[in-house]
């Protein structure tokens, strides 16, 4: 019996890496999920498929989580589709790296808006529905980089890092509905963002992990299914570092 | 058919837990009625749902007490 049955989960940017291996983490403890893409409607699709071979229900919903209007029409399809949101997960996040000197005010607030205030929207739209359930989990998807700060990624890390703001003062809020509210910190995992960078940089990153590996997606989905389930209910307001041990 | 008095009065009363007598038109939900900024807000989601009315965060923010309530939605009813 999976630990999610009967729940429903929205996860954002759920088409391809760490969203949608979490899409299927949850999925095959039994969650009804909705999968929300941006631009890859095809892959999207793919996951919804993936789901019902699980023997799970999906939905795909193209919204862009930096706008409001379009973040509350994926909230309303998946109440519409399911009857409620039991588990948010804010994982869309995108990278625009660059030097400070040479990074552009556009580099920066694409940034900012994806990854930081389309976890406001996000958040801010489901509360009403969890605070009518009187119950829901929150799972913000930051970074490592978030917590030790990262040459090259000023607008990432300094989104990534108000991630873990927001979600401690997510949680304050909302404790006392019954609404649970944490923060996983991923260090390096495997997908296609990190496949692209080149041997020299990515030996370098091995260097700085005691466990001597990259991570998988799956590593940090089963870290989400934790959160997200009845065994995780006595802790709010925490960040997970998932990180071969990177950052201690 | 209940007034609107009398259907804010309820929502009030079952949201908040208080006593049908403390719901005064001049009562105000934080200070006179127990309630912290949460509960408001829960309280105008509420009031959304009974009116079948959607109040705009703009609006919610102005309605402090029992009165400015029932004026807000006899002003969007009438």
């Amino acid at each position: 019996m999976g630990k999610l049955v009967g729940k429903t989960a929205v996860v954002t940017g759920a088409s391809r890496g760490i969203g949608r291996a979490i899409a299927l983490q949850l999925a095959s403890e039994g969650a009804n999920v909705v999968v929300n893409f941006s631009g890859s409607e095809q892959k999207a699709q793919q996951v919804v498929s993936e789901i019902e071979q699980l023997g799970a229900k999906a939905i795909a919903v193209q919204a862009n989580v930096s706008d409001s209007d379009s973040v509350q029409n994926l909230m309303s399809a998946a109440v519409e589709q399911f009857g409620s949101i039991d588990v948010l997960v804010n994982n869309a996040g995108i990278t625009r790296d660059n030097l400070i000197m040479r990074m552009k005010e556009d580099e920066w607030d694409e940034v900012i808006n994806t990854n930081l205030k389309g976890v406001f929207l996000c958040t801010k739209a489901v509360t009403r529905q969890m605070m009518k359930q009187r119950s829901g989990r929150i799972i913000n998807i930051s970074s490592i980089v978030g917590v030790m700060g990262n040459a090259g990624q000023a607008n990432y890390v300094a989104a990534k890092a108000g991630v873990i703001g927001l979600t401690k003062t997510t949680a304050r809020e909302l404790a006392s509905r019954n609404i649970l509210v944490n923060a996983i910190a991923p260090g390096f995992i495997t997908t296609e963002m990190t496949d692209e960078l080149p041997e020299d940089i990515k030996s370098s990153m091995l260097n700085q992990i005691p466990l001597a590996k990259l991570g998988q997606p799956e590593d940090i989905a089963k870290a989400v299914v934790f959160l997200a389930s009845d065994d995780a209910s006595y802790m709010t307001g925490q960040t997970l570092h998932i990180d071969g041990g990177m950052y201690m | 058919m209940a007034t609107v008095l009398e259907r804010v009065t309820k929502v009030v009363v079952d949201r908040l837990g208080v006593d049908e007598s403390e719901v005064k038109l001049e009562a105000s939900f934080r200070e006179d009625l127990g309630a912290d900024s949460l509960d408001v807000v829960e309280l105008v989601m509420e009031l959304e749902d009974e009116f079948d009315m959607e109040i705009s965060d703009d609006d919610a923010e102005k309605i402090g007490t029992v009165g400015d309530a029932i004026s807000y939605i006899e002003s969007k009813i009438s």
